[in-house]
């Protein structure tokens, strides 16, 4: 079986557990981002992978063959660190060519494969530059070429792009992304950034405390979070609780036909995004509260409405602009198509 | 394998540091007043005898006090010169920062004879108090250097704060750069008095004939005589500046003091 | 307070007390040594004003130059041996735990700051006769009778390189601490073990610092006065040693004076080659 393989992965530091029995299958080719807040994980995760770190419990296996107790230096994969960590006493061709050399290619070898490395990254006649010369982009392009030079099996970078100014680090999102479709290396990314991971990403993998939260497309964590941390940490939603009563549905005490509870539960929360919250006058079927507080930011209006206590975000663009104003009494209609229905 | 290849790099020079002292610990727990190891007969009596044998105690007493003074003094001399550095903006008083670092990189022997000469032809050669002037200047980089990192360290914001609230320039010492640079200033005083305690050259060649501290009486003992108070002694210089040591490093950062940046927690 | 040039003669106050002592115990002692080395040397252990270049042609006569020759060689020797010993070992520790890294600060600060005379006569006791290595040697079966280690010049080698061992960690200590441990990392990712890694990163990286490390310890080194004394012959016996032999047993100040000037000539041109490998490494 080709791929990777993280068998009830775990890594205990005494009484902290920083990653709880992970459980993930990356199939070959794919491109995995792993996503959450600081201190869920994630970077562990990835140097367990690399064999930085050694797991306290669970397996690792790549491509059938179980990699857990193999030290870094034999695993064949590429790396790319947070510092970047380019060799300052080695020029750009220096630092690409380090890994084959290691490996003792021969020299014309080395010289033909930097070369080819250096046009896929558009730096081509850059060998003899020392890094210290370079730009922050030019850098990162250096620090993933070195990490494909031996075309790895495995492709690993951690928050690769944080160091970045925001302009270039959007660019190099897409850079990244086709780079990877065209050589098609199974690759996993560490990052906090949301519009990175759903950039990038065949599949995100949300982490919080050690464990996995949930491991899908981007679109299917957007739009089916698996449970509160997932939907509110990924964009903004609006969580609202959810009671069953007497075999209605109730939001905020108030009734919601369309919606069901899964596993019978008498309680549970619903997540609707601010984009699919309508306003409209307060009638049959919708949601009562009132309006506390308006922002126009001009290409979009964020209208806050108070029910029974409970803040609610509606974010509509001009065009489809309702006309209230702060203390009016407005309905929200919950659609059951948006609408998710979380119970944990 | 990298870990145990660690373990075992880092045991030998643990053996390498730690057998002198092992062995002249053994010696100094020896019954009989042979040099001999291992010891033949447990017994006390040498450390007894640091104080008991007025040689060795007048020694312990003129090195002590000696170490106490010329560590004060060299605090004296540099914690107004690294103030003034950091106070004002005075290019050419860092010659003043290079003189004071000058006598500890130079070979002792440089400072000693230098020092020698001085007393020679001023006339008061062979004073107890010239070894206490020799000492603070030999040892006026320690205070200096640990000085200057602390003034360094010192927020500026906080400075200006007090000022806006009222505070001159003597309050503002005495009540916020005194309290932040009072680490550095006991480091400062500690590893001079530690390093006075052991010094001897410079004690040799301006004091020598007239009075003998710990490590003269070592070296004399070494070349005329041997008696196990030596051994004891030397075990005694050490635990001092382990303890002292120690209570820096229990009472402040350490790694941070030699050169580390702050708290990178492993 | 902002910082500022001193404005009113009340601002120099602080000034005053260290710039006095510091000219007056330090640098007019200084220039005192400098002016007796010039002197001419008269019977009985005096010596007269005069301006003569007689002490430091006697230098240049060829025992005196070979001293030099011999103290510049044990210094370079004790320092290659430190770096090479200490490198690894300061880069193992920066790496560790900051509990652990304390620990042994505190320890080489204690060994650091012993007295020469202590080191000497821990080091003459293990290396005698009745109380030394040999001894556990004979203990263990491993030798037939103790012999003496000492004199020789193995014996002042060790004894010196423990003394100058502590005094090289601390020194490399700030560089490697502060060294990117992501460095040795992707080295590793790279296919480089650990201890290639070492060698083809860390210790290219740290070259002015390793360069600077060994003139550092050299000045350190070329200071040692008393364990050529006390664990060598004569003929191991380095320049410090003949400066205070010639000061205070042959009473041939100027001769000493001379001999000091010229070791502080070589100090400052080594510290000043430092500086400028410093500056080097800045700009790279």
């Amino acid at each position: 079986m080709s791929g990777l393989i993280l068998n009830s992965v775990t890594k205990e530091f005494g009484n902290f557990t920083a990653v709880d029995h992970v459980q993930l299958s990356v199939p070959h080719g794919t491109f995995v981002c792993m996503l959450g807040p600081s201190g869920c994980g994630k970077t562990t995760l990835l140097r367990m992978i690399a064999g930085l770190d050694l797991p306290t419990g669970g397996s690792i296996v790549l491509d059938g063959e179980d990699i857990t107790a193999v030290p870094t230096h034999k695993r064949n994969l590429g790396m790319v660190f947070q510092s970047l960590a380019l060799f300052p006493h080695l020029s750009v061709g220096e630092n690409i060519a380090y890994p084959l050399r290691i490996r003792g290619v021969a020299r014309e070898q080395q010289v033909k494969r930097v070369e080819e490395l250096l046009a896929m990254i558009h730096l081509p006649g850059y060998a003899d530059r020392p890094v210290t010369k370079l730009s922050g982009g030019q850098r990162q392009r250096v620090a993933i070429a070195r990490a494909l030079a031996i075309s790895p099996k495995l492709f690993l970078l951690d928050e690769p792009l944080s160091a970045l100014d925001a302009k270039l680090r959007e660019a190099m999102q897409v850079e990244l992304r086709k780079l990877q479709q065209q050589l098609g290396i199974t690759t996993i990314v560490v990052t906090h950034d949301q519009r990175e991971a759903m950039t990038m990403a065949d599949t995100v993998v949300v982490m919080n405390g050690g464990k996995i939260r949930q491991a899908a497309s981007p679109i299917e964590i957007y739009r089916r979070p698996a449970d509160r941390f997932v939907a509110d940490f990924i964009g903004s939603t609006n969580l609202m609780p959810l009671a069953v009563e007497g075999g209605r549905v109730t939001v905020l005490g108030q009734s919601v036909p369309g919606l069901t509870v899964p596993g019978g539960q008498a309680s549970a929360t619903v997540s609707v995004r601010p984009e699919d919250v309508h306003l409209a006058a307060p009638g049959e079927g919708r949601v009562t509260g009132r309006v506390t507080f308006i922002r126009d930011l001009g290409g979009v209006i964020e209208t806050f409405v108070d029910i029974a206590g409970t803040e609610v975000i509606a974010v509509s663009t001009p065009r489809e602009r309702p006309i209230v104003s702060v203390g009016q009494e407005v309905g929200i209609a919950i659609d059951p198509e948006t609408a998710v229905v979380l119970t944990t | 394998m990298n870990r145990l290849f660690t373990r075992v790099y880092f045991a030998l020079i643990a053996i390498f540091l730690a057998a002198p002292l092992v062995v002249v610990a053994g010696v100094s727990i020896n019954e009989k007043q042979s040099l001999t190891f291992p010891p033949q007969g447990f017994s006390f009596v040498w450390y007894g005898a640091i104080f008991t044998d007025t040689g060795w105690r007048s020694a312990f007493f003129a090195s002590v006090v000696l170490a106490l003074a010329s560590a004060a003094l060299a605090v004296a001399i540099a914690l107004p010169l690294a103030w003034f550095l950091w106070r004002r903006i005075a290019p050419w008083a860092n010659i003043f920062q290079v003189l004071g670092i000058a006598p500890f990189t130079l070979p002792p022997v440089i400072t000693a004879l230098g020092l020698l000469t001085f007393w020679a032809t001023t006339g008061f050669y062979g004073q107890p108090w010239t070894a206490v002037i020799g000492h603070a200047i030999f040892f006026v980089t320690l205070p200096l250097v640990t000085l200057s990192l602390g003034f360094s360290a010192i927020d500026r914001s906080l400075v200006e704060a007090a000022a806006t609230m009222g505070a001159d320039d003597r309050t503002v010492f005495r009540t916020i750069v005194l309290p932040l640079i009072r680490p550095y200033l006991v480091s400062g005083y500690a590893f001079a008095f530690v390093l006075s305690l052991n010094e001897y050259i410079v004690a040799y060649m301006t004091v020598g004939f007239t009075m003998e501290t710990l490590p003269i009486k070592i070296f004399n003992a070494l070349r005329y005589g041997y008696t196990p108070t030596m051994a004891s002694v030397t075990i005694l210089f050490v635990l001092v500046a382990a303890l002292v040591f120690g209570l820096v490093a229990r009472f402040g950062d350490l790694p941070k003091l030699l050169g580390a940046m702050a708290d990178d927690d492993r | 307070m902002r910082r500022e040039p001193p404005q009113r003669a009340l601002d120099y106050a602080p000034l005053i007390f260290p710039a006095g002592m510091l000219i007056l115990f330090f640098v007019v002692p200084f220039a005192t040594m400098i002016a007796v080395s010039f002197f001419q040397r008269q019977q009985g252990g005096f010596y007269e004003p005069a301006f003569v270049f007689d002490n430091y042609a006697r230098f240049l006569s060829t025992f005196f130059a070979g001293v030099l020759g011999f103290s510049l060689t044990l210094a370079i020797s004790v320092a290659v041996v430190c770096v090479v010993l200490g490198l690894p070992f300061t880069y193992l520790l920066s790496r560790m735990r900051r509990k652990t890294q304390v620990v042994w600060l505190v320890a080489l600060l204690s060994i650091l700051s012993l007295s020469e005379v202590i080191i000497g006569f821990a080091w003459s006791t293990l290396f005698s006769r009745t109380a030394g290595i040999t001894n556990l040697l004979v203990m263990l079966g491993l030798m037939e009778k103790p012999v003496a280690l000492m004199p020789n010049f193995g014996a002042v080698l060790t004894g010196m390189t423990y003394q100058a061992l502590p005094y090289t960690v601390l020194v490399l200590y700030p560089a490697l601490v502060r060294l990117d441990p992501t460095l040795t990392e992707a080295a590793r990712t790279l296919g480089a073990s650990p201890i290639r890694a070492f060698f083809t990163v860390v210790v290219p990286a740290l070259r002015n610092t390793i360069l600077a490390t060994l003139i550092m310890v050299f000045i350190f080194a070329l200071g040692s006065y008393l364990l050529p004394q006390i664990l060598g012959r004569p003929q191991h016996w380095t320049l410090s040693v003949l400066i205070t032999d010639q000061a205070i047993y042959q009473s041939n100040m100027p001769f000493a004076a001379a001999m000091a000037v010229l070791l502080v000539l070589v100090t400052l041109a080594l510290v000043a080659l430092t500086l400028m490998v410093g500056r080097k490494g800045e700009t790279a």
